[in-house]
């Protein structure tokens, strides 16, 4: 694996042996409608392994990119939405399966801007499939847990049915660039909802390689959307930003949390930010829950006469 | 039935005939055709006669206690069916305030830690006494805050009292709300509320919180203080714990000085749209939690397969209830094409019927209007809405008092959907008519509005309801019928009619952290 690794940089190879084949390097891009195109405004940034060779070039998203991811995910949403549970819950579990078959790749992405050991990076890209097949499985499953029906005094029928919120922005923190991505995108998705992730900022190739993760498991085009960029520069667009209709976020700073939830006051976003250091990412009694799902969804009452 | 002048407009579930059924239908069109040649009758005054004595001056409900202002202010409470001074209210200062957030948090601990089914007697013994005392709440809701006598008797107190009751069952039951959860409370609770329904509201908001082991500070409407001040009465006699509940009166000040409240851990608020951003932008980064049920624009769609007696009595009580002041009022009416004409037939006709007047008088439909300044407000829109060329039909007869705040119910026809009447939140007996083609277009135009509180839909036809009512972008769904509260039932909505919601399980979410 090693050899890969050097053979993957992009500075001069610190091998040994003589390159007897010069290796095909990975364009990194965003993930946007479906499609996989550079930053408009042709901004990228450099992505360095800790010994200081160059890893990767990242495209670094504009304000433009964020408004486009915006536009192709508010297309998506109805479409999406009307997909059956069923259907909606393979499509996720598929993205499980193309995680798995990529395993190797992303344990590679990880290791390069952080200490840490295959065995470890592995583990976190292992968590981040067992996500996606738990929400998977979730998506026709939380109306039952989430929704009643309401026993009214009177002669009505009633219940209250969850429905998907809109298009949620995911922002992810630094650490856990995959599993933490994946965990904040995957309960709003599951439910119907569309998806805008702005991905780890000092990590960010996982979040450009799980582009082709949704690309090749039949997740229409526009329902994820990813980016990468500086969350300084994309957090008050997202804040702004009538078209998105909700916030799924973990982060470290106080700023960026409140830049976020003032999103509320702009057109009544539905926000949830999490202590990025507070949770434990690996826990699935924490992270597998339905109430990672329930602040993206609305609850619809619904009421009839019933008599004869 | 009767008189189709004394059915109420009044969506009391008790007193309810049930609505879709078969003769009802057939009995209304008759009485429409037999009475449309017959002159209306006068009804003899039925005034409610117990009356309420209510002290001058009146201050603040701080731990336990009756206790004056900080301040030396006061503003009156009128009647507004008089206009005359029913009492002056103390205005809580900042200071009142932080008194207030620390009775509460001082509360916090014992309450929380009380047994679930002890904290639920408390509330089923509020619930008992709310109705024990039901006569004298509703005397007193119509008297401060303008609405018919009816109302506040058959769904204002009554629903308060069911409020109470059926959170008090859910106070030793919450492990079993949120499966694989642990429970505990928020903390102390921040609740702002609004005018039209000043002792429901207290109701739905303290209900819950207390039900979860929450304490509370209340700041009811400055137009509304006297019920809520009453139910402090009550509080006392249940013997429920100092500084559980303090209820402070005042206006935006004491509002926005409580929702900055440091020591508050959660905000709950009802009221506008415009107000609960500005909330949210001082909740953001300071940790609270934040719950808002604000406006709504509601649209109620008749289709021409309706029952169409049953439709428009759906349509009165969805915008002439409570004079219109109401969030989730159907203020957007859509007609399929064909049946315009009649619609509007029908709904000039039951129009006529609708006594407006003393809200005192048992046989009143529609009130007066909360205050002053919402009753400018509604001219404002009404002359706006002619200005713009809608077309306003007042077409009935009651004659109004001289003094109070009144408003004829009305309607707009020739409304297109960028006039002002047709977007905005009027909260009065002002409603937009407007026609579609296909089921389509209705939802297209209903959807049309950054609101998502409540819709309505009429047709007999089962598939066109479940289809309309899953892509109506609203949070609460009548299908042929209106304005139906339930304490079981949840209500609040999507978009910027606001998030969380009140009443059912799903209420209980804002009122707990889960671990």
């Amino acid at each position: 694996m090693a050899k890969t690794q050097s053979q993957n940089s992009l500075g001069k190879s610190k091998g040994k042996r003589k390159v007897d084949r010069l290796p095909v390097l990975k364009t990194y891009k965003l993930y946007l409608n479906g499609g996989f195109p550079r930053t408009e405004s042709g901004r990228s940034w450099k992505i360095e392994d800790l010994n200081g060779s160059t890893r990767a070039h990242l495209c670094r998203a504009s304000r433009k990119d964020l408004r486009d991811a915006v536009q192709a995910a508010a297309k998506a949403r109805s479409a999406w939405g009307r997909k059956t549970a069923y259907n909606r819950g393979q499509i996720l579990y598929r993205m499980a399966e193309m995680l798995e078959g990529k395993a190797e790749e992303f344990t590679q992405v990880l290791q390069w801007s952080q200490k840490r050991t295959r065995r470890h990076a592995l583990k976190e890209v292992e968590a981040a499939i067992d996500r996606l097949v738990c929400f998977g499985g979730w998506a026709d499953k939380f109306p039952q847990v989430l929704g009643c029906a309401n026993p009214v005094a009177g002669p009505y029928y009633n219940f209250t049915v969850p429905e998907a919120t809109g298009v949620i922005a995911v922002i992810a923190p630094d650490a856990q660039p995959l599993l933490a991505l994946v965990s904040l995108l995957a309960p709003p998705l599951c439910a119907g909802n569309t998806v805008v992730a702005l991905g780890s900022e000092s990590q960010p190739a996982a979040t450009a390689l799980f582009g082709e993760v949704c690309a090749t498991s039949d997740v229409p085009p526009g329902v994820v959307n990813l980016l990468t960029g500086f969350r300084q520069e994309l957090l008050p667009v997202v804040r702004d930003h009538r078209g998105v209709d909700g916030i799924h976020a973990a982060v470290d700073d106080a700023e960026e949390r409140r830049t976020l939830e003032l999103g509320r006051a702009e057109n009544l976003k539905r926000v949830r930010v999490l202590d990025a250091g507070a949770v434990d990412w690996y826990d699935p009694r924490e992270c597998h829950s339905p109430y990672w799902i329930e602040p993206f969804l609305e609850m619809k009452t619904i009421w009839h006469p019933s008599s004869s | 039935m009767g008189h189709p002048k004394q059915e109420s407009t009044v969506p009391s579930l008790e007193s309810d005939k049930p609505q879709g059924a078969q003769g009802e239908g057939e009995a209304a069109s008759h009485r429409f055709d037999d009475l449309a040649a017959e002159t209306l009758w006068d009804y003899a005054p039925a005034p409610e006669t117990v009356s309420v004595p209510v002290a001058d001056r009146q201050g603040l409900f701080i731990d336990g206690d009756f206790c004056p202002s900080d301040g030396k202010e006061f503003f009156p409470s009128i009647n507004p069916a008089n206009e005359e001074v029913l009492s002056e209210i103390a205005a809580a200062t900042q200071a009142d305030v932080d008194r207030a957030v620390q009775a509460a948090r001082k509360a916090l601990p014992g309450w929380a830690a009380l047994p679930g089914h002890e904290r639920a007697k408390y509330l089923f013994r509020l619930a008992r006494r709310l109705q024990e005392r039901a006569r004298e709440f509703a005397v007193l809701e119509t008297l401060d805050g303008g609405k018919p006598i009816k109302e506040s008797r058959d769904v204002d107190i009554p629903e308060a009292a069911k409020h109470f009751f059926y959170h008090a069952g859910w106070a030793d039951k919450l492990d079993y709300a949120f499966p694989g959860r642990q429970v505990r409370p928020v903390g102390v609770c921040a609740q702002i509320i609004p005018w039209n329904f000043p002792l429901l509201m207290a109701a739905w908001k303290l209900a819950p919180a207390l039900a979860c082991g929450n304490t509370v500070v209340l700041k009811p409407a400055e137009t509304t203080s006297l019920t809520a001040l009453r139910l402090a009465e009550i509080l006392q006699e249940i013997e429920l714990p100092p500084g559980v509940v303090n209820i402070l009166t005042g206006g935006g000040e004491t509002g926005a000085a409580l929702a900055a409240h440091p020591k508050v851990d959660k905000l709950a608020f009802t009221g506008s749209t415009e107000v609960g951003k500005k909330l949210a932008q001082s909740a953001a980064g300071t940790g609270k939690s934040l719950t808002l049920e604000l406006g709504g624009k509601s649209p109620n769609i008749i289709f021409e397969d309706a029952s169409l007696d049953q439709a428009v009595e759906g349509v009165i009580q969805g915008i002439y209830f409570n004079q219109g002041h109401v969030c989730c009022a159907g203020s957007r009416l859509f007609v399929q094409e064909g049946i315009l004409p009649e619609v509007l037939g029908k709904l000039e006709w039951r129009l006529k019927s609708l006594r407006v007047g003393d809200p005192m008088d048992k046989n009143t439909d529609v009130g007066a209007i909360n205050n002053r300044e919402q009753w400018q407000r509604i001219q404002d829109y009404l002359q706006q809405g002619r200005s713009e060329g809608a077309v306003l039909h007042q077409v009935g007869d009651s004659s109004l008092p001289d003094r109070g705040f009144w408003c004829q119910p009305s309607f707009f026809t020739g409304v297109q959907p960028s006039h002002v009447v047709a977007r905005e939140e009027i909260f009065g007996p002002v409603l937009a008519v407007m026609s579609f083609r296909t089921p389509e277009e209705a939802l297209q135009r209903a959807n049309n509005t950054p609101y998502g509180l409540a819709a309505g839909i009429w047709t007999d036809k089962g598939s066109k309801i479940f289809e309309m009512a899953g892509r109506l972008q609203a949070g609460v769904v009548w299908c042929n019928t209106y304005n139906r509260f339930d304490a079981s039932s949840p209500f609040g909505g999507f978009k910027e009619s606001g998030f969380g919601r009140e009443g059912g399980l799903q209420g209980l979410r804002a009122y707990v952290k889960l671990q």
